[in-house]
């Protein structure tokens, strides 16, 4: 039995990355990645809420992510940018911002000090997306990557076919007169899924949460199907064709019964498994995702040739096991990070199947099974 | 085989009875009559062969995919479902392999595999992984492992096969009673709209109550309801048409082996009569209980032993055929004077002992009678009604059944006309001691709680439940869980002892099998008490003394 890597709070070559309060602290460079507090000056791999945390004195990021960033930090913050590759000196480090492939402008962050790089991806996927740059895989010494679905029940299917299959129940719904509302995380997800959408089938629409990230997607020069934001007094008129893109928080609300009859879908990664999808009651689950599934976590890790891996969020301990029985020498790092909306009713990460001694039984029958009576 | 994971897959997908209607009468509609024959046995809950263990596939799967057996099994914990879990890591089939029908699949891969021996079983399952998509990979080793179950009431697929065959859903739930082998042409004949029901050991569908949710006084006047007892036993038709003395279940298992001295006892019946009843554990003076009863139920054969230490009766609440004729459609006090009129005894649930006295010589014993008639509790008002319920538990029953004296024999639960009116359950608070992740629609979470209550200064596990909290109360207490884990074992984790639930649960019996020496009825959780510290929880002291007196002498 190969032996497990200890949970690791500090992490090695001092100077580089280490862990403090705040998060991720590079000290040679003075800047936190991804900080879970204000800090001076954050480097930041994209904005989704996880990982942009507003009231930092200084913001850096890819340019093609400013403008959703100034979405979710304020107006005031000063928000400066890289280009895509583009190196620049910070402190004693040379730092860069490649693409990672997640959502629009999101980055993995370069570091290099004293001759040793690190890459920290944030949240990433292999696959194309028409809504943002593709996933660039880097070289480097020591690799921090998440593991949101670090486990090999995790293999997506080709997009194009996900984008077949929601025009299609979008169709049948039509057909039977029910609008469709598809729930989507309201940064990325849902500007991704507009622009698999075929217009011709009715019209699409989005929660307000959703439009104003359809409007920084548009004004960063992104293309998507025309979209409408709906008045309350729309809602029942656009009803039987629509499609409508809203926040899983939607999910229940008030604001969703004014739809009438509706038939409710979720696309995430999450949808794999049955019973995710089941006990979360939607009428459809299409596996969709931007983070890599477990085949691509392990195509871009062996990609990177790095020789030390931290994982983060998602099943770490699983993920790094398996990464060290590969011979890769892998461990958890302990973040505040969620990986993908919708797993469950708030936002927190999917719980990891950890178990460090599986033993599993087989499905027992209830003892008493016999039948209840009447 | 694609057609039938479409079926299984849409079934699953959608909670809407409409739904799964319309799924299945796509499915019958287009399936073939050989497959289709086939999916009616499954989706009726017919048990199958095993073609090859669930260890045994792990490893074979694990190889498959490349992926090491511990991850595999990590996998199945945040599945929750093994065949699901294997399904999902395969690699994909590397042709688009034409689909073969299910009842094609299952005679050239499932029989061949229960004979098979395992180098030539993994053949088997490895070629066949290479022709099925994902999930018909699902349903196929759901198949080959036994353990296939669908989420689709019976009465969904008479509605479905009625709307095909263009009878009513009453007369089709009839048809598929007690059906065990479904050959193509018994399939046929089922959807033929004027075939008759001619096999004599078919029982009827149950009528099921459902339980009160309103005061009882809002059900009307007193009068138009027949209240009996409501038995803690088996729910059970004992059938005797001609030469044919059948027991069946109300999951329709046939149950005549495990009770044969019922099956004797029904000789005495007048031919073609149908009695719906329950089977309780009764030694001529005193209910034994569930527990006892559920040592006679599960078996396919009894040894003399037991059928002398567990004596089992029937207790007939309706007739729903006498003469041959299909009474159903008769209002129940109809039914209820014509069960009376043969003549059983009324059942009382306790009698004196009376001293056996020595046989005669030359006279032979009387039998104990075994089949009894579900006497009226009387009472001329709700609380009168409410006062005889009261005294459930000391009788040894769960509460009273009310039924309203106009109503036909129905299929299935439809509302309205028989309610079941438990008591009130008994409660205790307990602390969460250990915890697993479900399975089916709670996959990856921790819903699977063992609860404690305290022996002295330890804390005993006293009971595992499942239901009874919230969607957002289990994912709270999910991780609550998770960060409270002190040790772990396999699945199964020990947590610090922090969270009292309030347990319920029906009743109480001594038991060997478990540590705190005591067994709790249908134990759920009534909710949790965050205002509770686990000091307060219940103790082991208050458990026993809720035994019935005749078992807390059995304690040391």
């Amino acid at each position: 039995m190969p032996t497990l890597p200890q949970r690791s709070t500090e992490l090695e070559m001092p100077g580089t990355l280490e862990m403090s309060p705040a998060g991720l602290y590079c000290p040679a460079g003075g800047f936190h990645i991804d900080p879970w507090r204000a800090v001076p000056r954050a480097v930041i791999t994209h904005a989704h809420a996880d990982h942009a945390r507003s009231g930092c004195g200084q913001y850096l990021c890819l340019s093609t992510g400013k403008r959703v960033l100034r979405e979710r930090v304020g107006g005031s913050a000063r928000i400066d940018t890289l280009r895509r590759g583009e190196q620049v000196r910070v402190g004693d480090v040379d730092l860069k911002l490649v693409p990672s492939g997640h959502i629009l402008g999101a980055a993995q962050v370069c570091v290099t000090h004293r001759g040793v790089r690190w890459v920290v991806t944030g949240d990433y996927k292999l696959e194309a997306d028409p809504t943002c740059d593709p996933f660039e895989p880097v070289e480097t010494d020591v690799l921090v990557t998440e593991s949101t679905f670090g486990l090999p029940i995790y293999r997506w299917g080709d997009p194009q076919d996900t984008a077949d299959a929601i025009n299609a129940w979008w169709r049948d719904s039509r057909e039977a007169g029910r609008t469709c509302v598809l729930f989507a995380y309201a940064l990325g997800k849902a500007q991704r899924l507009a622009s698999m959408l075929d217009p011709s089938i009715g019209p699409i629409y989005a929660h307000g949460a959703v439009m104003k990230m359809v409007r920084a997607y548009r004004d960063s020069g992104v293309r998507l199907p025309p979209i409408d934001q709906l008045a309350p007094a729309t809602r029942r008129a656009g009803g039987g064709r629509a499609m409508v893109i809203a926040p899983p928080s939607a999910a229940g609300s008030r604001w969703l019964k004014t739809f009438g009859e509706t038939q409710v879908a979720m696309a995430s990664g999450w949808m794999t498994i049955r019973g995710v999808r089941r006990r979360r009651g939607f009428d459809r689950g299409f596996i969709l995702s931007d983070h890599a599934d477990f085949p691509g976590l392990v195509q871009a890790v062996e990609a990177s040739r790095a020789r030390r891996v931290y994982v983060t969020h998602g099943s770490t301990a699983s993920f790094a096991r398996f990464l060290c029985e590969r011979g890769i020498e892998a461990s958890e790092l302990s973040t505040r990070f969620h990986g993908e909306e919708g797993s469950d009713e708030s936002d927190v990460d999917q719980p990891a199947a950890d178990s460090d001694s599986p033993a599993l039984p087989d499905e027992q029958a209830d003892e008493e099974a016999v039948e209840e009576t009447s | 085989m694609r057609r039938f994971a479409r079926l299984f897959h849409d079934l699953d997908a959608t909670t809407r009875t409409a739904e799964k209607v319309r799924a299945l009468v796509v499915y019958f509609s287009e399936a073939p009559a050989e497959d289709a024959a086939v999916a009616l046995a499954m989706l009726s809950g017919k048990r199958q062969r095993r073609g090859v263990t669930t260890t045994l596939l792990r490893a074979w799967a694990a190889e498959a995919a490349g992926i090491p057996d511990w991850l595999l099994e990590e996998s199945y914990a945040a599945v929750g479902d093994l065949a699901e879990t294997i399904a999902l890591v395969l690699p994909d089939a590397a042709v688009d392999a034409p689909s073969r029908g299910l009842a094609e699949m299952i005679a050239a891969t499932i029989e061949p595999l229960a004979a098979a021996d395992p180098a030539e079983k993994q053949r088997i399952v490895t070629a066949t992984w290479q022709q099925l998509h994902r999930d018909e990979r699902v349903v196929w080793h759901k198949l080959i492992t036994g353990g296939f179950r669908v989420g689709v009431a019976r009465t969904l697929v008479a509605r479905a096969l009625a709307e095909i065959a263009g009878v009513e859903p009453a007369t089709m739930a009839h048809r598929l009673m007690g059906l065990s082998a479904i050959t193509a042409e018994d399939y046929q004949k089922l959807l033929d709209a004027d075939a008759a029901v001619d096999d004599p050991t078919r029982p009827y569908p149950f009528f099921l109550a459902s339980p009160v949710d309103e005061a009882v006084a809002s059900l009307g006047d007193v009068a138009d309801w027949s209240a009996e007892w409501k038995w803690d036993g088996m729910r059970a038709q004992l059938i005797r048409r001609g030469d044919v003395r059948v027991l069946w279940t109300r999951g329709e298992e046939l149950a005549s082996d495990a009770f044969p001295e019922l099956i004797a006892a029904a000789e005495r019946l007048p031919e073609g009569c149908v009695l719906d009843g329950e089977v309780l554990a009764y030694d001529e003076c005193e209910l034994l209980g569930f527990a006892a009863l559920s040592r006679r139920a599960g078996r396919r054969r009894v040894t003399a032993k037991v059928l002398r230490e567990i004596p089992c009766v029937f207790v007939a609440y309706d007739l729903l055929e006498a003469d041959g004729q299909d009474l159903r459609e008769e209002p129940l006090h109809v039914r209820r004077a014509r069960l009376a009129a043969l003549g059983l005894p009324a059942f009382k649930e306790t009698a004196d002992r009376t001293e056996p006295t020595a046989p005669l010589d030359g006279v032979e014993e009387a039998p104990a009678p075994r089949l009894f008639f579900s006497p009226r509790v009387s009472a001329d008002s709700w609380e009168a009604l409410a006062e005889a319920r009261a005294t459930s538990r000391e009788r040894g029953v769960e509460g009273l059944m009310l039924k309203r004296c106009e109503s036909p024999y129905r299929v299935g639960r439809p509302r309205g006309d028989w309610w079941k009116w438990k008591v009130d359950p008994l409660e205790i608070d307990a602390v969460l001691l250990y915890a697993q992740a479900g399975h089916g629609r709670r996959a990856s979470l921790h819903t699977d709680y063992t609860l404690g209550v305290w022996d002295g200064d330890l804390l005993v596990p006293a009971a595992k439940a499942y239901s009874g909290l919230t969607d957002a109360e289990i994912a709270e207490i999910d991780r609550i869980i998770r960060q409270t884990t002190r040790e772990r074992h396999g699945p199964v984790r020990v947590v610090e002892p922090t969270l009292v639930f309030q347990l319920a649960f029906d009743g109480i019996a001594a038991s060997k099998r478990h540590k705190s020496g005591i067994a709790l009825r249908f134990p759920r959780i009534a909710r949790w008490r965050r205002e509770k510290q686990p000091a307060e929880a219940g103790r082991l002291e208050d458990l026993r003394a809720l035994l019935p007196p005749s078992q807390q002498a059995e304690r040391p």
